[in-house]
């Protein structure tokens, strides 16, 4: 149970961090006990580390990142980060499952295809991140990307009923950005929004072989957020196939449109 | 029972908007949240449950977040009529952790909420960029924590 703020005496119920990691905001809150030890800092900071870690690999943004080395052939996937063939696995696992609808295999400049794992680094990065905070006793935490988030708890703190720490999610209207259409309580998993009204065209339909924009959004919810994510985006650009493959290939997560 | 609860909550969201205009503090981003957007949703005015409350009931609502910080209000319900109002300075200050604690939340889909009753903790949305964040919802509430 979190402690009770009165003004300036007792200790921080919450907390937050935010920092400008891949292209957005990245913001950290802590619930609970202990939450202003020099523990709770210290996974703060290699939380944050770890997405800097990822985006020193994954960058498409960074010439000198791993991706964009290994692209040139400056390096063979041998000398990347075990990561990189982790990110392959996952894509191609992505591709699969969602039957076509996302991928990690992109136009280039040049009319071909190439890869880029952006589309799953980030969900994929939170989840890992994730693990530094999930260490703390007494503390929940939320790790929220950009407008894709996870929260979770200490193992020891209960998940509902007495004594569990509820996040309440609110879900942004696609059509006006301050405001809400609805809003969820859970006190573990993700939620991941994809939709174009935020930055324009930049999610790639594969059958078409375009980016597309469109209005609306689509919401999925689930225990991690690199496979919520991952549905969000190939539920967002996908045929009714891919609908099917969520409905019956994705067990334990949920979506909703907007 | 949660019913009344949160009858009680979206007069408070009302009163908290009413609040917040009359006391002139500007245009805020919160301010668009659409707090205030049930106006049937008062205390008895539901003839579906029937219910009465006969106890006075207090409860804290919505925090909304303005130039100056998060304003919130606790108001006191008795037979469905708002008694008192009474603003709670302190953002996070409240006894709203324990009234959500106490109800069941299933595990990673979560429980879909009712906007207008619950205090927002964060912001799910189509992937924001840095310039975009500072006018987001998301901002004020990092910012109500730092």
């Amino acid at each position: 149970m979190s402690q009770r703020n009165t003004m300036n005496e007792a200790p921080h119920s919450r907390r937050a961090w935010v920092e400008h990691h891949m292209g957005m905001p990245v913001s950290i809150h802590l619930r609970g006990n202990d939450i202003d030890s020099d523990a709770a800092s210290r996974a703060v900071g290699a939380a944050f580390a770890t997405f800097h870690a990822m985006d020193e690999i994954f960058s498409t943004y960074a010439p000198q990142s791993q991706l964009m080395r290994l692209r040139r052939g400056e390096v063979g996937i041998d000398q990347c980060s075990t990561r990189m063939r982790e990110a392959l696995a996952l894509g191609e696992q992505a591709e699969q499952v969602t039957r076509g609808a996302f991928t990690t295999m992109l136009p280039s400049g040049d009319g071909g295809l190439e890869f880029d794992p952006t589309g799953l680094v980030k969900g994929w990065t939170v989840d890992l991140a994730a693990e530094h905070l999930a260490v703390l006793p007494g503390v929940s935490w939320c790790i929220n990307a950009g407008g894709d988030l996870r929260v979770g708890a200490h193992p020891n703190l209960p998940r509902r009923g007495e004594g569990a720490i509820v996040w309440n999610v609110g879900i942004q209207d696609p059509a006006e950005r301050t405001r809400l259409v609805g809003a969820l309580a859970l006190s573990e998993g993700a939620v991941a929004t994809s939709g174009t009204y935020a930055r324009g065209a930049h999610l790639y339909e594969p059958d078409g072989g375009t980016m597309i924009e469109r209005p609306g959004s689509v919401t999925v919810t689930g225990p991690t957020l690199l496979w919520a994510d991952i549905w969000a985006t190939a539920l967002f650009v996908g045929a009714a196939r891919t609908r099917g493959a969520f409905a019956t290939g994705a067990p334990g997560y949920a979506v909703t449109m907007a | 029972m949660r019913r009344i609860t949160l009858w009680g909550m979206s007069t408070l969201s009302v009163l908290v908007l009413l609040f917040n205009y009359h006391t002139s503090l500007g245009s805020t981003v919160n301010g668009s949240v659409p707090v205030a957007s049930r106006p049937s949703a008062l205390p008895g005015a539901d003839p579906a449950t029937g219910a009465s409350t006969a106890a006075a009931a207090t409860y804290d609502g919505q925090a909304v977040m303005t130039p100056y910080g998060a304003v919130q209000v606790q108001i006191t319900v008795a037979d469905g009529k708002v008694t008192a109002a009474q603003a709670l300075q302190a953002p996070m200050a409240d006894g709203h952790d324990q009234e959500i604690n106490s109800r069941a939340v299933p595990v990673y889909n979560g429980e879909v909420i009712d906007v207008q009753s619950a205090q927002i903790d964060v912001v799910s949305g189509a992937t924001l960029t840095w310039g975009g964040y500072t006018a987001s919802l998301q901002s004020a509430l990092d910012q109500a924590h730092l």
